[in-house]
């Protein structure tokens, strides 16, 4: 889908696993150079979703940031270490 | 609590005009920006990862970004990026969330420079992970580098759609097509507006110039009706009027409408429908003020004008500010304003060719099953069929449906939703009262809140 123009600098988690990045991009971009197209299951259908709009505004790229949900993954700067998890559905109640 | 005299909200080419012209009329102005950095959308990562060859497409707004932003920096400004602004009070308390924390400033004038979103194109398939904006993948390359692969499409109409085609051709990037849904035949209607767009020529050049080089390097330009977007997960494939082909990537661009998502929300802040740009923007007049004392809207937050025409704007507003705060006599204000407001007027010159070029591409098209409200997955034919119980306007479809009321609040679906109700109603859109919105205008976390209790 995307490929990178330039050189990658650290590595972060995406579900566990290790993926290329570059400090100080978003961590769409980056999980978007990785190949990852679907960033999380939506609350409603539990269908695929990926980013649409990567300027804040459409909260399609909504992922698991540091144990956070919903976190826009549009808006998250990465960090060398950064771990984050694909949002599935809507969000339990209770413990 | 800390008071300032004038609070920026948005560092695009409006905010960042403004801080520096606040500066020089020496006011202390706090710039607020949800961004990394500053440049708004169309100076993202300017002087920053975005850094084009001297000559390749854009480059020449890119140089101008970087001087705003230059600018802006020397003027010695308080920027905060990262900071998300959520609420602003009758009483000019204005609220913000930075690093997970909320914070708060009471601020003596507001002016807001929100910009614009993409405006929503719903199609068949417009959900599937390999599906976005045209101006999504146009921030991908300028803030990471990031390039398509595969066989990439482009669909839809506007500047914006054939300028990143062509800076994809300049990256050495053959996209498989653009399809061009622009309305069919000789844009007659467009035709009375061309001699007030030749007096700002370089705009419609520029533009000629991106057209050729793609239709030099053979990227296949196919006059559309119907795109469709095919796949289970993710996007395999488009279907061009019902013609499968291939596809890894499919990029949406149906122009811009101005982010009015603060400004509806503030009660009494008058908005209204502007027929031409077929978006609804506060009402404003010629110095940026809105129908509430103190509060400016500058850039294309107030209707679409494009980078130069908001740098001025916000020059201009910045003046008026400094005439609220009592620093410049409203004598003096114009005197510093006269040349700006005539160069406004000459870069705005294009506006209504493309506003008449582009009209938004009609609601008549999306299939009953296409979904328009990507949060709470409402359907076109749910919304019709609402109207025909009775929903007036964006505001009952949310008690019906839910439409408008997911994360994103309307910011994608709104105009969607606004022109198939009133299309499917048989009135015109500025009938219909715009979608509500309300504080916090971002989704915020209790503990955000809670740092407000900690600070006293």
């Amino acid at each position: 889908m995307f490929r990178r123009s330039g050189p990658t600098d650290c590595e972060i988690t995406w579900n566990g696993a290790p993926i290329p990045a570059r400090e100080g991009e978003s961590l769409a971009a980056a999980l978007l150079a990785a190949g990852i197209a679907q960033f999380r299951e939506t609350a409603v259908s539990g269908s695929a979703r990926g980013p649409l709009c990567l300027m804040g505004a459409c909260f399609d790229c909504l992922v698991e940031v540091e144990g956070v949900a919903n976190r826009q993954a549009c808006l998250v700067m990465v960090t060398p270490g950064l771990s984050a998890r694909t949002q599935q559905g809507a969000r339990e109640t209770g413990a | 609590m800390r008071e300032i005299p004038l609070l920026i909200l948005g560092a695009g080419p409006a905010g960042l005009a403004a801080a520096a012209e606040a500066a020089s009329q020496g006011i202390q102005a706090l710039l607020l920006d949800e961004n990394p950095a500053p440049g708004g959308q169309v100076h993202r990562a300017v002087g920053g990862f975005y850094r084009p060859d001297p000559g390749a497409p854009g480059a020449d707004q890119a140089a101008e970004g970087l001087a705003l932003i230059e600018a802006a920096s020397a003027s010695g400004v308080e920027c905060r990026y990262g900071a998300t602004l959520w609420a602003i009070q009758e009483d000019g308390v204005v609220t913000w969330s930075e690093g997970g924390a909320a914070q708060q400033a009471l601020a003596s004038v507001l002016l807001l420079c929100p910009g614009a979103t993409e405006r929503p194109m719903p199609i068949p398939g417009w959900t599937l992970p390999g599906v976005m904006g045209v101006g999504a993948a146009q921030i991908l390359m300028k803030t990471a580098g990031l390039l398509p692969e595969g066989k990439t499409w482009l669909a839809g109409q506007g500047p914006l759609l054939w300028l990143y085609a062509a800076q994809l051709l300049d990256k050495g990037v053959t996209p498989a097509g653009i399809l061009d849904l622009s309305p069919p035949g000789i844009p007659w209607r467009a035709l009375p507006h061309l001699p007030m767009a030749l007096r700002a020529p370089g705009y419609l050049l520029k533009g000629l110039d991106w057209m050729r080089r793609l239709r030099r390097a053979g990227v296949p330009v196919i006059k559309a009706r119907e795109v469709a977007a095919l796949g289970r997960d993710r996007l395999t494939g488009i279907s061009i009027d019902g013609k499968e082909m291939e596809a890894d990537l499919l990029l949406l661009h149906d122009g811009v409408v101005p982010n009015t998502q603060v400004t509806r929300a503030l009660p009494g802040c008058a908005h209204v429908w502007d027929s031409a740009q077929m978006s609804f923007r506060p009402v404003l007049d010629e110095w940026g003020n809105t129908s509430l004392n103190g509060l400016l809207v500058a850039g294309d937050g107030g209707g679409i004008g494009g980078a130069r025409a908001a740098a001025l704007s916000g020059r201009i507003a910045a003046l008026e500010a400094a005439r609220w705060l009592g620093r410049l006599t409203p004598e003096q204000r114009d005197a510093l304003a006269g040349p700006l407001l005539h160069r406004r007027s000459a870069e705005l010159a294009p506006r209504a060719l493309l506003d008449a070029l582009y009209p938004p591409l009609p609601m008549a098209r999306v299939a009953d099953d296409t979904l328009v409200c990507r949060c709470e997955e409402i359907t076109a034919g749910r919304i019709r069929a609402a109207v025909a119980l009775g929903a007036q306007g964006p505001n009952q479809i949310k008690a019906f449906l839910r439409a408008g009321m997911g994360p994103c609040q309307g910011r994608v679906c709104g105009p969607a939703v606004h022109a198939l109700m009133a299309e499917a109603r048989g009135v015109a859109p500025g009938a219909l009262e715009p979608l509500r919105t309300r504080f916090p205008t971002k989704p915020v976390t209790v503990g955000e809140i809670a740092a407000l209790a900690d600070a006293g």
